[in-house]
């Protein structure tokens, strides 16, 4: 370790995994009912629930586990979301057509209360607040991709 | 579901969070209280999965898909314990918040559950 991440599973930070957790169980649940219940009846919407309930769950997973490449993950899945959220909630705005049935992201998240929006936000900021600070004299700094 | 009951589980579950919530914030370790508070939001529950495995049978059957119900009430039914044994483990106020989060939670769940037996527009 060349670099030093602080753990991000401390503080208010255990509330923004316990969040966390209460949305990938929220989303999965809801994907398991959408993919057993009528898959037909909007693929693209069903398919795009189970992929956020996973997205979810992997960003659970990364805010709890230590480390650099955890720390990556967390940023990967938490932009993801938010990069979600956004387009998703636009799209079915402009585009109902393509998104007939609920998703966790449907309309930025009005069916969860808006969570889905409002969490890769505060979950951006915590990361940011505790991102790896490099050390000095750190050889290997520069690699990661 | 019974309707009753169902309000009756709101009104714990919402005071409850808020309170859990709010003695968390203020710097409480999970206590008795604010446990037993999260317990009694779980034993609710699981009166009413009773309650929704009989009631159909008795002529009481839910106007929306049963199978979403399920999946809410068993999803809200997990909840709880897992707040519980996280305030067991860690030992602070911020598993007082989460305590309050779980039953805020559920007391959505709970209303999700009671529009979907109640009040289904096609």
């Amino acid at each position: 370790m060349t670099t030093t991440t602080p753990t991000r599973s401390t503080g208010a930070g255990r509330v923004l995994i316990a969040v966390y957790g209460l949305l990938a169980l929220a989303a999965t649940g809801r994907s398991v009912f959408q993919l057993l219940d009528d898959f037909e009846k909007a693929p693209v919407a069903y398919s795009l629930s189970a992929l956020a309930a996973v997205v979810y769950i992997v960003a659970t997973v990364a805010l709890i586990m230590p480390g650099e490449r955890w720390y990556r993950v967390a940023v990967l899945t938490i932009g993801f979301e938010f990069v979600g959220v956004i387009v998703v909630g636009l799209l079915s705005i402009y585009d109902p057509v393509l998104f007939p049935a609920k998703t966790v992201w449907s309309l930025f998240g009005k069916g969860y209360g808006y969570v889905p929006l409002v969490l890769p936000i505060v979950g951006m900021v915590w990361l940011y607040l505790r991102r790896p600070r490099a050390v000095a004299s750190a050889p290997t700094a520069g690699t990661a991709a | 579901m019974i309707e009753w009951f169902t309000w009756l589980q709101l009104a714990v579950a919402f005071p409850v969070g808020l309170l859990c919530v709010l003695l968390g914030l203020a710097g409480r370790k999970p206590a008795d209280i604010t446990m037993g508070a999260t317990l009694l939001v779980e034993l609710l529950l699981i009166v009413q999965i009773v309650i929704a495995v009989v009631a159909p049978l008795v002529g009481n059957a839910p106007t929306g898909s049963p199978l979403e119900f399920w999946v809410y009430l068993v999803t809200a039914a997990i909840i709880p314990p897992l707040a519980i044994v996280w305030g067991l483990v860690d030992r602070s106020r911020w598993s007082t918040v989460t305590l309050g989060v779980a039953a805020l939670a559920v007391g959505v769940m709970v209303y999700r559950m009671y529009q979907i037996w109640f009040v289904q527009v096609a």
